[in-house]
């Protein structure tokens, strides 16, 4: 099993997605108090990060609030410009893509955002909104009726027709997001990320969004990242999980793996913290400290260091590099 | 106008009407609708002055015996409000100020809101050294006392109601501007422009598709808050004797009374109906823009 | 039922919203046992939180009560005067509102405010009350020493600790929390539910915490109700209803959770949502999205019934339950419900 997991990351041609040592550094509070504290205060959001995504992967990135994860999907699709490093979209730089490569880029990768309702510009039907990314691409006007048909079709949307003249106010939150998705599938494209579709949307129409993502991600091919503070949802819709903690990935690796059996100290309390629907369950104390990370003062080394339950001298000194294990990666001393 | 609309398809009606709908222009707002209807009497004042007037408002006249019609009292020899020092009908100087009062006014106003409107989207929209210079420009306006400035700027160049307009231009887009700019900056961080990009909405497509709809009632606001400055501008600036001497307006008329000594002799015919009609125009603008702000800020309503 | 702190019987609370009438909670009925902890579950807008308001009268001004009782210690809630109401709360039942974490007041020390509760209300000194704070900061996990800090300065899960704190400040019998973890991450859910639990233990609280993720209540409490468009549909001991549901909506909202344990299965999505709770329709207010609807559900009004020990359910095919589960097991039972 891990031989046949190890050829499938070696034999790869080129991956989808390359990222290369990532940073995102953002400067907060006002230039003055900055100057007045000579040195300006700055948010680590991401601090070095790499993975790379091969053709009809999807991968759950997973970390509570505030861990980088929606940072790294805006960088992703160039909503956002990383302060070090590079992203490789099937080998092209996303940094020095402008004009037509961006506006081919724009057409192929696409996101689902968390929120439905704002994701809509209110003003816009949702014919209007179906209609922005094909005269975009200048699909002509007399496909265009059709592509949106088929689009609404995609996504189960039923009797998409009575729907079109609406505005976002006048639908349910479940099919607003299966607008959001119709309108990111729409131009077919080969990458998507999804910044934690359904959170927003009530218990009973969750599944219905899941299944959705997976049953489009299966028939399209696609690339996809699906973002997440929620493991037991990335279990259902990824097979393989990057564990993210304070701007850094601690673990990389099978999902079944992970969650059955999570290495990296983070991870682990992660693992044991998800309650379950049933009663039968560990009520054991969590393998971690309390403790909020602070992404403008992380601590220096492992990031985890404060809270962790085996850190030990090195941890202070040096930032630990990821270890292959099988198919997976971890970043922790224990493992090196 | 009215011909231009009826004669277009009706598509082109329902656009109009759906673009007007989004200036939100507040109907329900009792005060709003004085202003709106202070500004449709003056426009119409404005526009039929030709029929309404009775003389022209340059004219000396002359009785039928061939006396100079001087300081006539209102209801005298059939002038409605009288006559000037000169001989000049009040009653048609009236009316034809309304021209030039809503022209500078209008004029002025447009400028101030298609300025304000644009450093504000691009200031806002694009940020960085854009940003940096429309702001660090509009902080030099800031820095310009208005009246002075309206002054030397008339000293400078021929008197001419424009000099108004053209100073008004000049500076008044700096609060347009700034405000703008903070509704763009809020509007930007919308998850719905994230989206447009996504879509592959150029930057112009995002900013004048999904942004500027949004702050057109706010463009409108400073508009109608610039037609009364502007008004009021002209008036000063024509009482101080900086004004053009071959257009009438409210303010000239002022001016003509008071270097007439018509205050000290009780012609208060002479400079009360203008005085009147300045302050009727300033408080419509000012009625209309409470009625936006109740839209825009809704929260001064508790 | 003596063992009961509260009992709650066919609770009504209406909103009025214009001519409109919103019929939130409508026909609640259950009871809070002594000593444990409660789960009030259902999706959004199904009136979770007009009852745990309703419970301490402190309701939004268009809400109105149209009848039922509410026994606390066998005392009629709604027949107190408001003074006396007043008197019970904070010391009998204290209250922890949805989002408390984010409704702290930002201007004034987390001191500050514990003390308004301990002086004012609990008629400390402020001595008394500075010990009491130590204490209250002790039991919900936060050093004593950030008790002079701003909110603005804690992190979301210790400002949760903090409103937990608050609520156990006068020493109350009952503790109502609405939706107390919903905006954390599972580490920091896990630690607060764990503190509440530890703490109810200890003090012998009873508990009652609104939300709508059957797995927290699966974790932390004995008992669930669970609602749907304001209809307590059942309600039992949690082991039995999550093993052995009686209501196809219970059914359906353990289907449509994904379980980290189970090996993978396929989630059902219930499709289809609740009524219009100004005009809801006769009948089960599951049945136009219930799979097993029949013809009687559309026009008879299911009552809670007994089915087991301290178990009833509301569903007009309760004798068939052990049949429709095994049906509710299966995908397609829930495809084209509607
Ligand atoms: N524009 C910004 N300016 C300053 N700081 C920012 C900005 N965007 C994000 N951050 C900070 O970067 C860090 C990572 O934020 P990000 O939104 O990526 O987290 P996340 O993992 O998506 O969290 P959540 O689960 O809450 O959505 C946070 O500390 C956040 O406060
Ligand atoms: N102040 C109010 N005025 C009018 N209607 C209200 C008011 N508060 C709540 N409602 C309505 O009453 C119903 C029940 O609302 P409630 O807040 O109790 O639901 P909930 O179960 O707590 O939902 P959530 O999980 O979203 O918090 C909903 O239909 C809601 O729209
Ligand atoms: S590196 Fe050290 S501190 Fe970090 S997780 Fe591993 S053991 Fe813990
Ligand atoms: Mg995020
Ligand atoms: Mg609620």
């Amino acid at each position: 099993m891990t031989s046949a997991q190890g050829k499938a990351v070696t034999s790869t041609p080129s991956p989808v997605i390359a990222v290369e040592d990532i940073r995102k550094h953002f400067a907060v509070g006002s230039p003055i108090a900055a100057a007045m504290r000579r040195k300006s205060v700055v948010v680590k959001a991401i601090d070095g990060v790499n993975f790379t995504l091969n053709k009809g992967e999807s991968v759950g990135l997973l970390g509570e609030s505030g861990c980088g994860k929606t940072t790294m999907g805006r960088m992703l699709l160039k909503l956002d410009e990383p302060s070090e490093g590079r992203i490789l979209f099937e080998g092209d730089d996303l940094a020095t893509m402008q004009g037509p490569a961006l506006r081919a880029y724009r057409a192929r990768a696409q996101m689902i955002f968390q929120n439905p309702f704002e994701a809509l510009n209110p003003r816009f039907t949702i014919a209007q909104s179906m209609d922005e990314p094909l005269s975009n691409a200048n699909i002509a006007k007399a496909e265009r009726a059709d592509r949106i048909r088929k689009a609404m079709d995609l996504v189960h949307l039923p009797d998409p027709a009575q729907f079109l003249e609406r505005y976002p106010h006048q639908m349910s939150g479940g099919q607003l997001q299966r607008v959001v998705m119709a309108r990111a599938l729409i131009l077919e494209p080969t990458f998507v990320v999804a910044d934690e579709p359904v959170s927003m949307l009530d218990v009973s129409v969750r599944a219905g969004i899941l299944n959705l993502f997976r049953e489009v991600r299966d028939n399209m091919g696609l690339t996809a990242i699906y973002i997440s503070h929620d493991l037991a949802l990335v279990r259902y819709v990824c097979e393989r999980t990057i564990v993210m903690y304070l701007g850094c990935i601690v673990e990389d690796g099978p999902t079944e793996e992970i969650v059955k059996n999570p290495m990296h100290p983070y991870t682990k309390a992660l693992v044991a913290a998800v309650p379950v629907p049933h009663p039968a369950q560990s009520h054991a104390p969590l393998p971690i400290k309390a403790g909020a990370p602070d992404a403008r003062n992380p601590p220096s080394g492992c990031r985890l260091r404060d809270r962790c339950p085996h850190a030990f001298d090195r941890c202070a000194i040096e930032e630990p590099k990821a270890t292959r294990i099988g198919a997976r990666k971890v970043h922790c001393h224990l493992f090196d | 106008m009215p011909e231009l609309t009826t004669a277009r398809k009706p598509h082109a009606l329902h656009w109009l009407t759906r673009r007007f709908a989004r200036l939100q222009i507040p109907l329900d707002d009792p005060f709003a609708v004085t202003g709106l209807i202070i500004y449709a009497v003056f426009i119409l004042v404005a526009i039929f002055a030709n029929q309404l007037a009775t003389h022209d408002p340059l004219e000396i006249l002359y009785s039928e015996t061939y006396e100079l019609s001087s300081n006539l009292r209102p209801g005298e020899d059939g002038f409605i409000l009288g006559t000037t020092s000169l001989g000049r009908d009040i009653y048609s100087q009236l009316i034809y100020g309304s021209r030039s009062a809503l022209l500078i006014g209008i004029t002025a106003a447009f400028m101030v809101a298609v300025i304000g409107t644009i450093v504000g989207l691009l200031s806002g929209y694009f940020g960085g050294w854009i940003d940096i210079v429309l702001m660090r420009a509009a902080d030099i306006a800031f820095g310009i006392p208005f009246l002075p400035f309206v002054i030397v700027l008339s000293a400078f160049l021929e008197p001419s109601i424009w000099n108004v307009v053209f100073a008004m231009a000049l500076i008044l887009w700096r609060d347009t501007g700034r405000v703008i700019r903070s509704q763009v900056l809020t509007l930007r961080t919308r998850t719905y422009i994230d989206a447009a990009r996504i879509a592959g909405s150029s930057d112009m497509k995002i900013v004048f598709s999904h942004i500027a709809p949004n702050i057109l009632p706010l463009s409108f606001l400073y508009g109608s808050i610039a037609i009364g400055w502007a008004i009021l501008t002209e008036a000063a600036i024509s009482f101080l004797g900086f004004g053009d001497p071959e257009t009438i307006s409210w303010g000239y008329m002022l001016q003509d009374a008071y270097a007439s000594q018509a205050l000290s002799t009780g012609g208060y015919y002479w400079f009360v109906p203008p005085g009147i009609c300045i302050i009727l125009v300033v408080v419509a603008g000012f009625f209309i823009s409470r009625g936006y702000e109740e839209i825009l800020f809704p929260k001064l309503k508790d | 039922m003596s063992d009961n702190i509260l009992c709650v019987k066919g609770l009504k609370v209406t909103y009025s919203v214009g001519t409109a009438r919103i019929r939130a909670v409508d026909d609640a009925t259950f009871d809070i046992p002594k000593g444990s902890i409660v789960g009030l579950v259902g999706e959004s807008g199904c009136g979770k939180t007009t009852v745990a308001r309703a419970l301490t009268r402190v309701m939004a001004k268009a809400a109105g009560f149209e009848g039922g009782e509410m026994l606390f210690d066998g005392v009629d809630l709604l027949g107190l005067s408001e003074a006396d109401m007043n008197k019970l709360r904070w010391r009998d039942i204290a209250f922890i509102p949805q989002s408390a974490m984010n409704s702290l007041d930002p201007v004034y020390t987390i001191e500050k405010q514990l003390n308004e509760v301990l002086i004012q209300r609990g008629g400390m000194n402020r001595r008394e009350a500075r010990a009491r704070a130590e204490e209250l900061f002790d039991m919900v996990g936060i050093d004593p020493r950030r008790l002079g800090d701003y909110p603005h300065q804690f992190s979301g899960g210790m400002r949760q600790r903090v409103a937990i704190a608050l609520a156990l400040a006068l020493n109350p019998k009952l503790i109502i929390a609405d939706e107390p973890v919903t905006a954390l991450d599972v580490i920091v859910q896990r630690q607060i539910l764990d503190t509440l639990k530890s703490l109810q233990e200890r003090l012998g609280l009873s508990v009652i915490l609104v939300t709508h993720d059957i797995s927290v209540v699966a974790y932390v409490c004995d008992r669930i109700v669970v609602m749907y468009a304001g209809r307590v549909v059942e309600s039992g001991d949690t082991e039995t209803v999550l093993t052995q549901p009686f209501h196809p909506y219970t059914m359906g909202l353990y289907n449509a959770f994904p379980d980290l344990q189970s090996s993978e299965g396929l989630l059902t999505p219930i499709e289809g949502h609740p009524p219009d709770l100004s005009d809801p329709p006769d009948g089960c207010r599951f049945a136009p999205r219930c799979p097993f609807a029949q013809t009687p559900c559309s026009t008879q009004n299911p009552t809670l019934v007994e089915v087991g020990s301290r178990h009833v359910s509301a569903c007009l095919r309760v004798d068939e339950a052990q049949q429709l589960r095994e049906q509710a097991a299966q995908t397609q039972t829930w495809m084209g419900a509607i």
